[in-house]
């Protein structure tokens, strides 16, 4: 196994002592490292284990189970796309299939220049907007199929445009 | 004890405030079906629903509930048999059963197999929900354990005895859904995570999803090509395999254990006892040379495969602390290979040795490469308890009416009841302590038992010897949550123990994940608290036959001493050294 640089290795020891008087840390844990390195290996996974005496086998079932987190890295922007039941009768399937078409890659995926990464989320709680897609927080209500080449555009140039 | 009354299918009882819904019916003569509930809670998820009945409280609605996880409340009234509650029952079952594989006549568990159980008292029907299946894997990397998950229903059992053994839980689940399945992080293979092959999960397993990995082929194909070869059996066994055949837990079934190996065709039936006699002269030995000569200490027993996996796994800074002794049946093997072997004429290579354990960890331990001496391997095949029991029964014979037999009295047929008890926690340490208190006084331990460090269960007890002036702390776990707590104290430098016994399974051997299986569904002679007696009944065997034997004390074998005197030389010899000892693994990776 790889192991892990020894400056990453500090700080996420530091991220698991900043919760030490918790009940129960490790989603705290995991959600601060994810947001720091975007995913949790398994090597940060065992060192998460070390420090907090959780088993990796349990860390390990957290991570897969929250579709928040990643095993691998992610790309630059994170298309979360939101399949729902309220976006999901609004079409929201056919707006991820269109991303999927024009970016290449599967739900879950990230592209190979890293610039791009498509998750399907369960309900982000903004039915009312439906559907509903994310990317690095930003929020973009009522998608149709034809927004999606211009957004993809817009944060190939950097998110400004 | 405070009570409430509840009505059950109609009739009035009164029951322990606290108790679940399936406990209190079980207590007045009810038998709900169910799968995920097991041991009084050890693992109640609730998630297989084959427990649902209907209960009502005061003028609330008739609702199905998880029997298993409700509890019981004043004025209940619970239904058991209602067309509703039967069929919500049978639905669940067949819904597990519509994601299973089905190849039950094959499987390992036939004829142990909860879920068929449940299926038959349920009344199931065939193929009644058919679809997707969530994608499998099967893991047959390991010497010791197989994992299916084809078979696997989520019950979560394994995973709360990896957890409640061990502490550190290797089994989890993971993903989510209906690709949710139980497996090591990264759904890896047991070998390629820091799993110390107990085997404790597949006694908890209720289908065939975890069982050892069988080797009875290995020993036909000995037998085929003409080998010589011998069995030896560990001392856990003889006190587990009568279950085998349905007598009740803890009938020693030495003599016709015996007599069956015979009838198997194995030249020599051997038990491991001597083996376990060797040790304690060499562990013994050893002990005193370090408290003699300033050596690392506390010293720490070296029989269980599980515990020396989970020493290099975790404490690899540790292991100086290990006796260097190998295991009681690696050492026989290795002194059937060589003196055995010299004295029969038979060349080492020709001569093939079988040990049956109690044990899926040993499965390991013999495969490992130090395990061997001049590339003859000390020993070629590990059977469990299970497995002897299937080879009994496929070669026809009726293991009740075999006569008692005794074993092959040659050369090393001879033992003591030290040995004997080495099956369960805290033996090792009473067989070493009658030994090393005749070393430092010459004379017996009058008692002769050291009773202080006896128990059948996980946990840790503690001894202070005073020995002519020479005093030696003893400390006993089993389990490795309890010896994290004694190797902590090591680690930290705060350790006060001369000496100590750590066993990989809760309760020792006898509790051995290669035992077996205590399913209560399918014990139906045997009394409703047997999950928390069976490890003491067994017990009781080992040491009952440790009373009967006349001689006690590793020490006064007298053909352990033939053997020192003809080919060993003295205890922790050069010979000895080669053949008797073994060294660990201090850069083992957890994850590699």
């Amino acid at each position: 196994m790889a192991h892990l640089q020894q400056s990453a290795a500090l700080q996420i020891e530091e991220i698991c002592s900043r919760y030490v008087n918790e009940e129960t840390p490790l989603m705290m844990i995991l959600s601060d490292i994810q947001k720091e390195y975007g995913y949790i290996p398994l090597e940060v996974q065992e060192l998460v284990s070390e420090k907090t005496g959780i088993s990796v086998a349990e860390i390990y079932g957290v991570v897969t189970f929250y579709s928040f987190f990643s095993l691998k890295p992610k790309g630059k922007n994170v298309i979360g796309c939101c399949l729902g039941t309220a976006c999901y009768v609004k079409g929201a399937q056919q707006v991820v299939d269109k991303f999927s078409e024009i970016l290449g890659i599967k739900p879950g995926e990230t592209t190979d220049d890293g610039l791009f990464t498509i998750d399907a989320l369960r309900c982000i709680g903004a039915c009312g907007i439906a559907p509903a897609v994310q990317i690095n927080g930003t929020v973009y209500p009522k998608m149709s199929v034809d927004q999606v080449p211009a957004l993809i555009e817009k944060y190939r140039n950097g998110g400004n445009a | 004890m405070e009570t409430v009354n509840i009505t059950i299918e109609g009739q009035s009882y009164q029951v322990e405030k606290g108790l679940t819904i399936l406990e209190a019916a079980k207590k007045c003569g009810y038998e709900i079906p169910s799968l995920c509930a097991f041991n009084h809670g050890e693992c109640s998820l609730a998630s297989c629903r084959v427990c649902l009945v209907e209960a009502q409280e005061g003028k609330g609605p008739n609702r199905l509930v998880a029997s298993c996880v409700y509890p019981v409340s004043e004025g209940m009234n619970v239904t058991i048999g209602s067309p509703k509650a039967t069929a919500a029952r049978r639905t669940s079952v067949e819904l597990l059963l519509s994601n299973h594989n089905r190849n039950c006549q094959e499987c390992d568990k036939n004829g142990k197999c909860e879920l068929l159980h449940v299926a038959q008292v349920t009344g199931a029907r065939e193929n009644m929900y058919q679809g997707e299946q969530t994608p499998v894997t099967v893991d047959m990397l390991s010497p010791s354990i197989k994992r299916d998950t084809s078979k696997c229903i989520l019950c979560g059992r394994c995973v709360a005895r990896c957890q409640n053994a061990h502490g550190l839980s290797v089994l989890g689940f993971e993903k989510r859904g209906f690709n949710t399945i139980v497996g090591p992080a990264e759904n890896r293979s047991f070998m390629d995570s820091p799993c110390i092959l107990c085997g404790q999960c597949t006694t908890v397993c209720p289908t065939g999803a975890l069982t050892e990995v069988s080797e009875i082929d290995k020993i036909d194909e000995a037998f085929r090509a003409g080998k010589h070869v011998v069995v030896q059996v560990a001392p856990a066994v003889r006190a587990s395999l009568g279950e085998e055949f349905d007598y009740p837990i803890g009938t020693p079934v030495t003599g016709k254990m015996i007599a069956a190996l015979r009838r198997l065709g194995f030249e020599r039936c051997y038990d491991v006892n001597f083996g376990a006699d060797l040790t304690i002269m060499e562990e013994g030995t050893e002990l005193l040379g370090r408290i003699q000569n300033g050596g690392t200490l506390p010293m720490i027993t070296s029989c269980s495969p599980g515990w020396i996996n989970y020493a290099e796994y975790y404490y690899g800074d540790l292991l100086d602390h290990v006796s260097s002794c190998k295991s009681p049946h690696q050492m026989q093997g290795a002194i059937i290979k060589s003196y055995w072997a010299k004295q029969m004429g038979y060349d080492p290579a020709d001569v093939f040795v079988v040990s049956i354990m109690p044990c899926t960890a040993k499965k390991f331990e013999k495969d490992r490469p130090e395990m061997e001496h001049d590339g003859i391997r000390d020993v070629d095949v590990v059977l469990t308890t299970r497995e002897l029991g299937k080879m009994i029964k496929r070669s026809g014979i009726n293991f009740k009416r075999l006569p008692d037999e005794d074993w092959d009295q040659d050369i090393m047929g001879e033992y003591t009841g030290a040995a004997v008890i080495f099956g369960v926690t805290g033996g090792v340490m009473e067989a070493a302590l009658r030994t090393v208190y005749y070393k430092l006084t010459g004379s017996e331990y009058g008692k002769i038992e050291f009773t202080e460090v006896r128990g059948h269960d996980a946990g840790i007890r503690e001894a202070s010897l005073d020995i002519n002036g020479t005093v030696v702390n003893v400390a006993i776990a089993s389990g490795m949550k309890s010896a994290k707590v004694l190797l902590d104290q090591i680690r930290n430098g705060e350790s006060k123990y001369h000496f100590i016994e750590i066993m990989g399974c809760p309760g020792g051997c006898i509790n051995g994940g290669g035992q077996s299986y205590v399913k209560p569904c399918f014990l139906p002679n045997e009394d409703d608290d047997i999950l928390d007696t069976y490890k003491e009944k067994r017990a009781n065997a080992l040491y009952s036959e440790d009373e009967r034997q006349t001689i006690r004390q590793s020490h006064n074998n007298k053909q352990v001493q033939e053997l020192y005197e003809k080919f060993l030389g003295e205890p922790n010899s050069h010979l000895a050294h080669e053949l008797l000892h073994t060294t660990y693994n201090k850069n083992r990776e957890r994850f590699n």
